[in-house]
Order: C-alpha cells, then structure tokens, then sequence
C-alpha cells in the first residue's frame, strides 16, 4: 500500500491549482449552456493541457501521454474549488474514447477536433420504444441506396437531442442477419432533413429528454464506425465509457458533505435536524456507504494504474453509485420535511430545488444507462458466472 | 500509488488459507463446536508454526512485525474457514496495547510468550463501549473489583482489561480473586465469557493513561473483527452461487432464475466495496492515522450491516437445507452474528463515528 501519488504528481496539483486560481474568473458559471462562453473557456482548458489531455494533437488534444493521476489530479483541483471542469456529455466521454479505439483515420481528423472544442454536441441514439433493455432487438432501418443510407424509424429517451448538432445511432442494416449481428453504428448531422426532435418532459421537470423520428434520412456512406453489422459491438465499447461515467464517488461525497450542512442548519420545532438521532443515523448509514464506493474506487483506479483485474469491483460501480446518491438526495428531502416538497419558484426553496430535482434525475440514472435490473445479470453472470436465462423460442 | 495487496499480501492470504483447508476443514470445526474441547491446540500449533499469533509484535519479541492490514488479511481467511481459535485479543488488541502502553518489564514478560502462541490472552473492554447489566470495572487501591461482560478470546491464560477510566491492566487467569464464567453464545467456534473480579491484583500498562491507547486497542479490533465478517461473509456468497449452480428444480438450475441471480448480484455488490473499505481502514490504522478512527467506526459498522444481510440471503439461496445443520452454513450465519455485537453494534457504533465528527451535542 502506498497512498501518496509521489513528488513529481505534488508539482503537478500546485500547477494545477494555480491555473485555477488565475483562471477562474473566466469560466462560465455552474451549468450554464452559453456556448460561445463555455468555448473559449474550454479551448483555454485545451491549451493548457486540462481538458482532451491525452487526445493527441491531430485530433485537436493536448496530447500527453496517458496518466491515470494526473486526470485524477486534474478533477479533483476542479472540484475542489467548484470551478466547471473541460467539457464532458456523450460526444466527449463517450463517442470520442470509442472513435479513438474503433474509428479509420478519416473519421478521427473528421469528427474529433470539432467535438472536443465543443462545437459538436452529440446524442445517443440507442433506446427505442421496443428495445430498452433488449437492446439489440432495434428496429430502426438503415438501406443501402447508391452511396447513401437511408434510415427509418424512431428513438426515445435521447438525452440532449433537442440540442445536439449530430446523433451517433443504432440501426439495423442487416435485416436478415441475427439480431446482435445485424447492427452498424452510423453518425449523422441533426440538421439531415427527414429529422423530428419530440421533446418528452421528465418528472424532474426538465425536457432534455426525447423522442426522435426518422423519415428517410439520407446518410454518406462512409459515416459509419466500424464494418456494416459490427454496430453491437461499436455500441458496447461506448457502453463501457458510460458506466463507468456514471455514479461518480467523488461527485456524491461534495453532495454528503453539502447534506451535513444542511442538516446542520436546518431546524424543526427550532431543534437543528442533525440533533435528532433518527436524521443522524440515517446520515452516517450514508457516510459509510459513501467511504466504501470511494476506496471501491481508489482500487480500481490503483488497478487499472498497475495492471490488476478488479473486474466485479468495476461492474457494480453503476448499480451501486447510482442507488447510493438516490438515497442520499432522498435523506435531504426527508431532512427537510414539508420545505423538501417545494418546486421551481416556490419562496423557501433551498438550494434551487436541487436535493428535489436530484433525487429524482437519479431515480432516472437507476434506470438510464442500463437498468438496475441488467447490471445485475451482468454481475451475477459476469462477475459470478451464473448461467444465462433460458432463451424463449420465438 | 497502489492501493491494492502486494504480492507478500496474497501469498500470506494462500499459505493461511491452505493451512487451514488441510487442518480445520469443516468436520474439523464441528467437533469443536459439538465437542467440549477449550482450545483447538491442533489448529492452533499450526497457525503457531506460520507465526499467526506474533504476525503484530517486533521481532526484537519474537513475532514477526507485520502491520494491521496483514492480520485483517489473516483474519478475513479465519472467518472464511470460520476457525475456532482466537485472534481478535491474543494476537492483536493484547499485543498492540503491551508493545504501545506497557513496561519493558511487561513487554519482555508476555511479548514473547504471546508471539509463540504458548500464552493466549483474552480483552475485557465491553465496558468501555457500552456497559450491559450495570457492569463496570474499577481500580482501587492496586486492585480492580466489578465484572467484565463478553470478554474475546475467553480461554486465556491473561487478560487484558479496561477499567471505567479506560486504564488498561493485565490479570493473569489464575490470579486470586478473580472468577470465570463461560457464556454459551449463538456463536460457537470462538468462547466469549464474564470476569468477575474481587480485590484482584492487577498489572497496570503505564502508558494507558493516555486514553488513547484504549482507543487504538478498540479500533483494531473492530477492525479485525469487520474482516472475520468480511471472510465469512464472501464465504456465504461463494456457497450461494455454488449451490445454485448445482440445485436443480423445474427442470433448470436454479441459478438460472433470475429472481435468484439477483439475489447473488446484490450480495456481491454489496459485498465488493467492504472488501477495499477493510483494506483502507486497516492501512489506515498504521500509516493515517489521522483518518483512522472515524474509518474503524464506519468499517465495522458498514461492514456488519452488508454482512447481515449476505447471511441471511445467502441462507434463504439454499432454501431448507441451509436452516439445517447439514451444511453448517448457519456456523458462518452465527460468526457474522456475533462479530456484528461484540466491540460495538452498529447503531452504537455510529453513534461514535458521528460524536468524532462533532455532530452530537454534547
């Protein structure tokens, strides 16, 4: 065991917290969409090595070489001192590692520089009305006409299509190939005609959430990753980015450690809630749960650091993550009572309705990315090596 | 960075592990369980032979030097293989209190002894955590009087006790004055009793007047304890899934059926993290020793929480058979029971993870 990161990565967390400190003033604030702002701030982010660090230079990154620490430094500066990180979403943390992987050359120079200057958002065209957790049973059609796809169908639950330049999607090429063969990952641009965004509103309230229909939408041949009916296995390498993107520990332990000052400040009956022993317990049942999935996560980062297999460490980071922070967001509702009901523009609305509107964007990340339900097959099949569900003939 | 075992660490986990599948397999247990023997002298040589009790103390003491983390690691394979021997006290709160508090006199006295294994001794701090039936320990005039519930490693030739101002002494099993009481618990592969003591001469550790010391003994106990649970734990999951793989009924494995694959995920997700919560807490115990007390409190407490429910889904995966005594899976059920109690449930034990953080009025 050795916990320190050493002195050469000391250095480069002073760096690090130095450009912060000079740079601050100039990054937009919390999550606002100003694009032209978040640009510049990202393109400085860039230039400075902070954000698409080991993306190489040809692809519009910074170009180090891979080093888990320094990422790690890197999000922890951020974070500590709340200033808005690089750019993330489904375009940089998940098409990007997967074209980097699984792309020709030709699609890197194309699609990657733009992306990560945050000129091209992206969404995820996977889910649609008959294939939620039975993926790969997608219907949505891809025809091969002279140089040209024409796609068919529709998508829901796309994330961000509202505002998304191009779409990465799943379609069925193959149509008389089996279902996980069948399948070829295609990019398109938003703007194609044949395109219409439906917007479905979430109970959180946003509506960053929708329903896409596609009328034959005339997509170039060559926009595609991978071969023609290697979609599956293009759409599972993403899939990996995305788990391991969600139920991020460090995020949950700022939103614990913002639940005891709330817990600390509130008051019932002019008795802070955090003097009461039922409040209590239940905050330090989370504490601990909270201190568990981060040395979870230091092991696995030490793993991949040194090679080791932590594989059901890793695959019930999702599951447990996602659950966790749930129940956290719930405790701060229950801590606030009656003022936990409070919406949008309510007076006494504490913290912007935040522990409201995460309790229940998390009761959508339970069942986003992978149900609770098939992180557990994964894990007990997987992980535990438990046989398969029979499969029913149909 | 590496957070993760060393090779050292896995190969001490295999060799004790090894050792015990030859010595202390299952039959081997129940006959202690069943028996009425004190000591497992037979599995305790050997352990001896690997330097399990003195894996803690310095070699200028005849053991072996090693840190906390390596006797969690050794205690998580003793709660696998659920080994009737004590460890808890004799090889680890006894030894880290004589070598931090005790006199050169003391240390060379029992050090030695205890590292061959040819001294056990048992801890009386039930007291100092959370008093039951109006037990307490005092010290007046050179001699300590009151009773000690729920004392660990019970069969033991020296005890070390916390009096009610966490003061810590050594009693020798014979001394005059001082009676023993076995306690027949759900648990029966380790012996937990009752001290009661009458004007009973007793060995002060100068050092514990710092109370700190007390403290220290407590967290490395509860650590060590939460690993047994972990390793006994892994061991009910590992049953479950081996006996689902192998049951069959309506015509398929039942490890086939979701309702039980999910089952086993939860365990194991559960499960998982604890494993490098263990780690960390007793890594921390020797080398952060700023972050070590609230992480022994959460570790156990977290720990013996995801264990209760491994055991009892575990159980509920073997269906009838695993209620019998067929199987003896109700012998891991009981260790995590027990281990769950002793130094600390979790509902008290969180109650002093939050006093650490100032969140309690005092």
């Amino acid at each position: 065991m050795d916990l320190s990161y050493g002195e050469r990565y000391e250095t480069f967390r002073q760096e690090t917290r130095r450009f912060i400190e000079a740079n601050a003033h100039l990054a937009p604030p919390g999550r606002s969409l100003a694009r032209e702002q978040v640009r510049v701030w990202q393109k400085l982010l860039i230039e400075n090595g902070y954000a698409a660090r080991v993306i190489p230079r040809e692809y519009g990154g910074y170009g180090a070489e891979l080093d888990i620490l320094e990422a790690r430094i890197i999000a922890e500066e951020f974070a500590r001192a709340q200033v808005r990180p690089g750019l993330g979403g489904q375009g940089i943390a998940y098409l990007v590692p997967t074209l980097l992987e699984l792309g020709t050359e030709k699609l890197k120079r194309r699609f990657i520089p733009p992306t990560l200057r945050g000129e091209m958002l992206w969404c995820e065209g996977y889910s649609e009305p008959n294939a939620g957790s039975d993926l790969a049973s997608l219907r949505t059609s891809a025809v091969l006409e002279g140089d040209e796809w024409v796609v068919n169908g529709q998508k829901i639950w796309t994330s961000t299509a509202d505002v998304a330049d191009w779409i990465f999607c799943l379609v069925r090429s193959e149509p008389d190939a089996p279902k996980h063969h069948g399948i070829s990952f295609l990019l398109f641009s938003m703007d194609t005609p044949g395109i219409e965004v439906r917007p479905l509103k979430t109970m959180a309230g946003d509506s960053r959430f929708n329903e896409v229909f596609f009328t034959d939408v005339r997509v170039p041949e060559d926009q595609i990753v991978g071969e023609r009916g290697e979609g599956w296995r293009v759409a599972n390498n993403v899939l990996g980015h995305e788990r391991i993107d969600l139920g991020d520990p460090d995020a949950t332990l700022t939103r614990l450690n913002a639940l005891t000052d709330l817990m600390k400040s509130e008051t019932v009956d002019g008795r802070r809630i955090i003097d009461n022993p039922v409040y209590r317990d239940r905050l330090m049942r989370i504490q601990g749960r909270v201190m568990a999935l981060r040395f979870n996560d230091l092991r696995l980062l030490s793993a991949r650091l040194n090679g080791k297999d932590a594989s059901l460490a890793a695959m019930i980071v999702k599951l447990q993550g996602c659950e966790l922070r749930h129940q956290l967001e719930g405790l701060a509702v229950d801590a606030l009572g009656e003022l936990g009901i409070l919406f949008e523009d309510s007076p006494y609305l504490r913290a912007e309705g935040s522990w409201q509107i995460m309790y229940m964007f998390y009761m959508g990340l339970i069942i986003g990315g992978g149900t609770a339900q098939i992180q557990k097959n994964i894990i007990s099949e997987r992980g535990l090596g438990m046989p398969r569900e029979p499969r029913v003939k149909t | 960075m590496e957070f993760g075992l060393s090779s050292e660490q896995t190969l001490l986990q295999e060799s004790v592990s090894r050792c015990l599948e030859r010595n202390a397999p299952l039959e081997r247990v129940k006959k202690f369980v069943d028996g009425d023997e004190k000591r497992a002298a037979d599995v305790w040589g050997e352990l001896g032979a690997m330097n399990v009790p003195g894996m803690l103390i310095a070699e200028e003491h005849g053991g072996i030097g090693l840190g906390l983390l390596e006797a969690a690691l050794v205690a998580e394979i003793l709660g696998s293989h659920v080994v009737p021997v004590p460890f808890v006290a004799t090889a680890v709160m006894a030894p880290i209190a004589i070598a931090s508090a005790g006199s050169e006199t003391q240390q060379a006295r029992w050090l030695p002894e205890l590292a061959r294994g040819s001294v056990i001794a048992g801890a009386a701090f039930t007291e100092v955590i959370g008093s039951r039936l109006d037990a307490r320990v005092r010290y007046d005039g050179g001699a300590l009087s009151g009773k000690a519930l729920f004392v660990l490693d019970f069969e033991a030739d020296v005890y070390l006790v916390a009096d009610e101002n966490r003061a810590l002494y050594l009693v020798e099993a014979n001394a005059s004055g001082l009676e023993r009481q076995l306690l027949t618990t759900i648990d029966r592969t380790r012996r937990v009793g009752e001290l009661v003591f009458d004007k009973v001469a007793a060995d002060l550790l100068p050092g514990s007047s710092d109370s700190e010391v007390c403290a220290r003994v407590i967290d490395a106990g509860r650590i060590v304890l939460a690993a047994d649970t972990l390793g006994a734990a892994n061991e009910m999951l590992s049953k479950a899934v081996a006996y689902s793989k192998q049951r069959e009924q309506f015509g398929r494995v039942i490890g086939s059926f979701q309702a039980v694959k999910h089952m086993c995920a939860e365990m194991a997700a559960d499960l998982e993290p604890c494993r490098a919560m263990m780690w960390y807490a007793a890594h921390a115990f020797d080398a952060i020793v700023n972050e070590s007390r609230l992480t022994a409190c959460h570790t156990k407490a977290h720990i013996s929480e995801v264990a209760t429910c491994v055991a009892r889904t575990s159980t509920e995966v073997h269906g009838g058979i695993g209620f019998t005594d067929e199987l003896g899976l109700h012998l891991w059920f009981k260790r995590i029971g027990a281990n769950r109690q002793l130094l600390g449930g979790p509902d008290r034990i969180r109650e002093e993870a939050a006093e650490l953080q100032q969140l309690t009025r005092a």
